[in-house]
């Protein structure tokens, strides 16, 4: 029987910085992908922020396949078919440990995989691993079919969001619908000048905007666009207890979206070439699966290590530093005397250190606070007949600003103590 | 005694394969009239990974190491990789620039000589032919040259009291043969479900040491016996077959009535009966 000291399932973001991790330590490494090359089952929104990367490979920028780095962050607020946009750029934006980039998952996971590689992890793909070797307990390795096992001193399951294995291994419940939204994900072909020139953008430089509102058709979710070099990632997340309520089609909701004046304008012309769906974990530290076992710890999407504050989405960067922290609570387990559980548990420490859990927990609110619906709803629409007002100039008389707003807060019917209280919780939870 | 009672040494049994373009992407460059090989994406022949599932069916049941042998160019190595992914023990590349053009006279008489040079097999197993040239002539070629009996369009291999006992498909039904060991079966297309991979294939795979190289001076292959100018089969000329223009025409409007028209035309034009 084959066998490694580690085997890590899934060559995403998590599972190729935990290879790369690990066989950079010395461990024989197994790195297993069910796709046909890593970053073919891949989904996510568009954007990396590069810090965690920067810990793992201080020279990633040199070979690392960046679409356009962002200088150019936008908040749309969207109405029927209007929109208020807040924009904020900066070159500095695009330097440094705070970086953040596009990128195209088919490209930038096979180059991390390829980096564990080159570390000295086997990768092997197009296997799905669906079981776990479980004996006395512990996990022992990897159960493809019966006579198809592979032997490991631990486990790291960095599977993604399904979670099938971190389920079958008793560190995580059923997925319940409240714990997931949907993400879909357009990839629409424009030239590059094309986008350059409508964004304003330099070579290399890239726009992100989230959408807020109409987006979502005031689910709770919201919308995002990034700019590659010559595609455009344009997609949305909504709930999947919402999509479920309203009987809606998430596919309608991104049609209607997608029409839109305010994302037309950036789009137009434009063909659609991929589409794409993917859960997405949704209540970050809330539904945490146990993080170690004996012989096992969970990284990435599959350990719910995601960060939806309302005007940033993060995934990747957590994904890479729970994969280095489950490199290095493996080392400190074998120093302690074996992947045991209880030598395993230095994982949160690692977390810890390496920023997973603090982000996680100091936005901790942010999606309980995401609950809100008025935020999806009526707030948006609030700020956005305020601004129409603002602008429309007819001969037919101006009111003065602070009468606009309290006039679209009563017509609202929100109870002026409810709109105080949402204001205090967000300004919270952000 | 035959080797399978024995237990002196596992069974020895080889499958030829041949590397072939994907039968969905196969195309013939319209000014050679030769098949497009660059750039199209390739397999196991189909009915030589038939021949591979039943090796492997025998070696689940049987002690058998299966080694997996073919002649071409090194990309020929994606193929033979994925047959020890699926279980095969090692494969074997008769690979050499002298080769190139060979027919089906050479590539039998140089397969023969490789299969040789393995040794010690019990039983070798082919597809009936390929995909892409469709002669079913290397098997039983091979069979020829090594003087061996064989069993041609067989669905399945069985092994008893270290004999082959083989069902071959005949045009009026089946028939069972029984052979002794050493001998050669060529397999039919589809009688079987190929398995996938493993991972534990894959990672021996890549661990690498599985795939030997030989060339004809390895294998002591006569140069003045292979390559084009030693086949004596020559294309005279290959004919595309061109498919009838379509009626093209488009039935539109309510399910129904679009539904409605298709079948009344299709009656009319006397494609399906009223």
């Amino acid at each position: 029987m084959e066998r490694f000291d580690a085997i890590v399932v899934g060559a995403g973001p998590a599972g190729s910085a935990a290879a790369l991790t690990l066989a950079r330590k010395g461990f024989s490494t197994l790195l297993v992908e069910r796709g046909r090359s890593p970053g073919v089952k891949g989904m996510f929104g568009g954007r990396i922020y590069s810090w965690a990367l920067h810990d793992l490979l201080p020279d990633w920028a040199k070979d690392c396949p960046v679409e356009r780095y962002v200088v150019h962050e936008n908040m749309a607020f969207l109405a029927e078919d209007t929109a208020l946009t807040i924009s904020f750029d900066s070159p500095k934006l695009g330097e440094g440990r705070s970086a953040s980039f596009t990128a195209l998952r088919a490209k930038f996971d096979s180059w991390l995989a390829k980096k564990a590689q080159e570390a000295g992890a086997v990768l092997v793909t197009g296997i799905r691993v669906d079981g776990l070797w479980q004996e006395d307990g512990r996990i022992r390795g990897v159960l493809v079919a019966p006579n198809d096992r592979v032997a490991a001193d631990v486990v790291v399951i960095a599977e993604g969001a399904t979670s099938v294995l971190t389920r079958s291994a008793g560190l995580k419940a059923d997925l319940e619908p409240r714990e997931v939204s949907v993400g879909v994900k357009e990839t629409i072909e424009l030239p590059a000048e094309a986008i350059q020139e409508r964004f304003g953008l330099g070579d290399k430089e890239g726009a992100a905007f989230v959408f807020a509102g109409q987006a979502s058709l005031g689910l709770r979710g919201g919308g995002f666009l990034y700019t590659n070099q010559s595609t455009i990632s344009l997609g949305l997340v909504v709930s999947s207890e919402d999509l479920a309520r309203e009987k809606v089609e998430i596919q309608e909701v991104q049609t209607r979206f997608r029409m839109h004046p305010a994302v037309q304008r950036w789009i137009r012309g434009g063909k659609v070439t991929e589409y794409s769906a993917h859960l997405v974990p949704e209540l970050g530290a809330g539904m945490m699966p146990r993080l170690w076992g004996d012989g096992v710890l969970v990284a990435g999407d599959a350990a719910g290590f995601l960060i939806n504050n309302g005007y940033t989405f993060r995934g990747v960067d957590l994904a890479i530093a729970s994969g280095i922290a489950a490199g290095e609570a493996v080392e400190a387990a074998r120093a302690a005397g074996g992947p045991r559980a209880a030598n395993l548990q230095v994982y949160e420490k690692f977390l810890r250190s390496r920023n997973v859990l603090p982000d996680l927990e100091r936005f901790r609110r942010a999606p309980l606070y995401m609950k809100n619906e008025r935020l999806f709803d009526v707030y948006p629409r609030m700020l956005l007949e305020i601004a129409e007002r603002l602008y429309t100039v007819d001969g037919s008389g101006k009111e003065r600003l602070a009468d606009i707003v309290l006039r679209e807060a009563g017509a609202a019917e929100v109870p002026k103590w409810k709109l105080l209280l949402d204001l205090l919780q967000g300004a919270r939870s952000m | 005694m035959s080797p399978a009672d024995s237990n002196a040494r596992p069974l020895r049994i080889l499958v030829c394969i041949k590397q072939v373009p994907k039968a969905q992407e196969l195309q013939v460059d319209p000014v050679t009239q030769t098949l497009k090989r660059v750039g199209v994406p390739s397999e196991i022949n189909p009915p030589d990974a038939n021949a591979l599932e039943i090796a492997l069916t025998l070696k689940d049941r049987h002690a058998a190491e299966v080694v997996v042998l073919s002649m071409g160019p090194t990309s020929f190595d994606e193929s033979l990789e994925r047959a020890v992914a699926m279980g095969a023990d090692r494969a074997v590349l008769l690979t050499d620039r002298l080769l190139g053009g060979s027919d089906t006279v050479p590539t039998a008489y140089a397969l023969s000589e490789t299969i040789q040079k393995i040794g010690g097999y019990d039983l070798i197993l082919t597809g009936e032919e390929t995909t892409d040239a469709s002669t079913g002539h290397v098997g039983p070629g091979i069979a020829g040259h090594l003087d061996l009996p064989q069993i041609t369009y067989v669905s399945e291999v069985r092994i008893v009291d270290g004999t082959v006992r083989a069902r071959r498909t005949a045009e009026d039904g089946t028939e069972w043969w029984q052979t002794a060991m050493p001998s050669l079966c060529t397999v039919n297309f589809g009688c079987n479900k190929p398995r996938s991979p493993t991972l534990t294939g894959k990672i021996r795979v890549k661990r690498g040491g599985v795939i030997a190289h030989w060339s004809c001076a390895d294998v002591g292959i006569d140069p003045k016996k292979v390559g084009l100018l030693n086949s004596p089969t020559i294309v005279a000329k290959v004919d595309t077959i061109r498919l009838p223009p379509r009626a093209g025409h488009i039935f539109s409007g309510e399910p129904k009535e679009t539904v409605r028209a298709l079948l009344e035309a299709l009656i009319r034009d006397r494609v399906i009966a009223p």
